[in-house]
């Protein structure tokens, strides 16, 4: 691995050095470091590029890394990548990709992570997505998740800038009272378009639903939101979407709440604006100026 | 220290399209290291007067000296900088912001639960419990004002500006909020309130009524008053 390498992991994953429990770190379209473990065992993929990520029943307290990094032009990397969470186990996946393109050429990978989790099981997945260099930066990410009964998903998505180009879909079945809580962060500049889909199905009795997006677009970039949340049970389902606009920017916010069920309690909040200018004025008043205020207001906004 | 010559600020009426003064020709010099109570009928300019003392508006003509120099074009950063500190009427609130990013931005130092206590026990909060809350939806109005004056203590300066400091706070914290006044003896203070005990703290009072405003010491404004009950006169609620 390069400085380029260690400072892109760092960056997506967190990772200063190799990470405990099992990892799989994915370098140019090929596996580059590898640790299975029995907890959580990582076997690569026959009929296609990607691996299967195994966590044990009752695995507690365990973490699987997995990153992805791109350090080359003229690329598109598009892998499989499935995980089967055992029953009561809970653990941490962190995976994330950082593209760094120093041509021309555009760069894309496209991750696409199904998750199948088993009753009770509990996951924490963090995923980093960054871009750095001169040329096209392009994710596209697609995660499905399958929820048994009483199982709890928490996704935590994060895109500070970079990538010149995503589109992240996220599709979800609950069963009996899983629960699954997504937290968006995505900040867009210069020409950068970043579109996300959730797509929500509540089939299950008291399974719920909690989408909260926070987005900052400045430049001439473009973001657009849409969630489609289903309730076919008694359900619970809350989407929230908040977006701060600067300079030309746009942002697109789509709601769709669909209730087949009266017991089917589902929300949707949207709000798209400037910074509040009582924000800025609070903030000046204590010394900053503009350009610092904004730019707290920014970084405690996407924290 | 703190003089306002000539003062006029207008809006325009946006049924009418007419000019509207809210403030006319105020000519005022605040004295140095006293207590100055500003009140008045609701609509007569008092937190306009604060506004533009602050810096968050501009007059629409005059000018504002604050220790001999003209600051009327200087920026509400500017003016903090200088000394001017204000508590607003309305505290903000910040998606992801919390009571500590606050306080270390006005007190330019990263405060520990033990510095933070320094400021939020002044207004009746623990810093354990408070320091790393958000300043969202979760605090109630009565907590964000008291968060919002120990904001304007952590950051400190020389002349005070406080809009409506009672707002919010209930009344058997009214004491402490009295204590807190008097703890700044050291600094100018100007206050905006209705509230009678506020009041009677005042070295000075500023009446502003909508024909016009009367400055003077407390005794001489509280004469002037007195054939009406003095919350009456100034529009407050506890008649």
């Amino acid at each position: 691995m390069n400085s380029i390498d260690k400072e892109l992991l760092k960056s997506i994953a967190d990772l200063h050095s190799i990470p405990e429990g099992s990892y799989n770190i994915r370098k140019n379209g090929e596996s580059l470091e590898r640790r299975s473990t029995s907890d959580i065992e990582i076997i690569s993929k026959e009929d296609k590029s990607g691996i299967d990520i195994i966590v044990h029943k009752g695995v507690k307290n365990k973490s699987v890394h997995i990153p992805v990094i791109i350090t080359v032009g003229d690329l598109t990397d598009v892998v499989y990548n499935d995980f089967y969470i055992g029953e009561d186990a809970d653990v941490l996946i962190v995976a994330g990709c950082g593209i760094h393109n120093p041509t021309g050429e555009e760069s894309r990978h496209d991750g696409i992570h199904t998750f199948h989790l088993e009753k009770n099981a509990k996951v924490r997945y963090v995923e980093k997505h960054l871009g750095s260099g001169l040329g096209g930066k392009v994710l596209n990410p697609l995660t499905k998740i399958f929820m048994k009964e009483n199982s709890e998903f928490e996704m935590e998505t994060i895109q500070l800038g970079g990538v010149t180009y995503s589109k992240r879909d996220t599709e979800a079945v609950l069963e009996d009272n899983a629960k699954l809580v997504i937290k968006e962060k995505i900040l867009t500049t210069d020409s950068q378009e970043a579109i996300t889909n959730f797509d929500v199905l509540l089939s299950g009795k008291n399974s719920h639903v909690q989408v909260i997006s926070r987005s900052v677009a400045k430049g001439n970039s473009k973001q657009s939101f849409m969630s489609n949340i289903v309730g076919e049970n008694a359900s619970f389902g809350h989407v929230e979407c908040d977006g701060i606009l600067l300079d030309n920017a746009q942002i697109i916010s789509v709601p769709k709440i669909d209730a087949k069920c009266p017991e089917a309690s589902l929300v949707h909040e949207a709000a798209i604006g400037k910074i509040a200018g009582e924000q800025l004025i609070k903030l000046m008043s204590l010394g900053l100026t503009h350009e610092e205020a904004e730019n707290l207001i920014i970084k405690g906004y996407l924290s | 220290m703190l003089e306002l010559k000539n003062i006029r600020y207008t809006v325009r009426d946006e049924k009418t399209n007419q000019e509207r003064a809210v403030l006319k020709d105020i000519n005022i010099k605040f004295p140095e290291k006293k207590l100055t109570v500003i009140t008045g009928q609701n609509g007569s300019g008092k937190s306009t007067l604060i506004k533009l003392i602050m810096g968050i508006i501009s007059p629409t003509s005059g000018k504002i000296f604050y220790n001999g120099k003209d600051i009327t074009s200087l920026s509400l950063n500017e003016r903090a900088d200088l000394g001017l500190t204000i508590a607003l009427q309305q505290p903000v609130r910040f998606k992801g912001l919390t009571v500590k990013n606050l306080l270390d931005v006005a007190s330019e130092k990263s405060n520990k639960v033990s510095d933070a206590c320094e400021y939020l026990s002044k207004v009746g909060l623990c810093a354990k419990n408070y320091l790393n809350r958000e300043l969202d939806s979760t605090l109630s109005g009565g907590e964000l004002k008291r968060i919002e004056l120990a904001i304007s203590l952590a950051k400190g300066g020389e002349l005070f500006l406080f809009d409506e400091p009672e707002a919010g706070i209930d009344l058997w914290s009214f004491d402490s909020l009295v204590d807190l006044f008097k703890a700044l003896k050291d600094k100018t203070v100007i206050i905006v309130s209705h509230q009678e005990k506020i009041l009677e703290q005042a070295d000075y009072l500023l009446l502003i009524e909508n024909d016009g405003y009367k400055m003077g010491t407390k005794e001489e404004i509280y004469s002037i008053l007195k054939p009406e009950p003095v919350c009456k006169k100034l529009g407050g609620q506890n008649e």
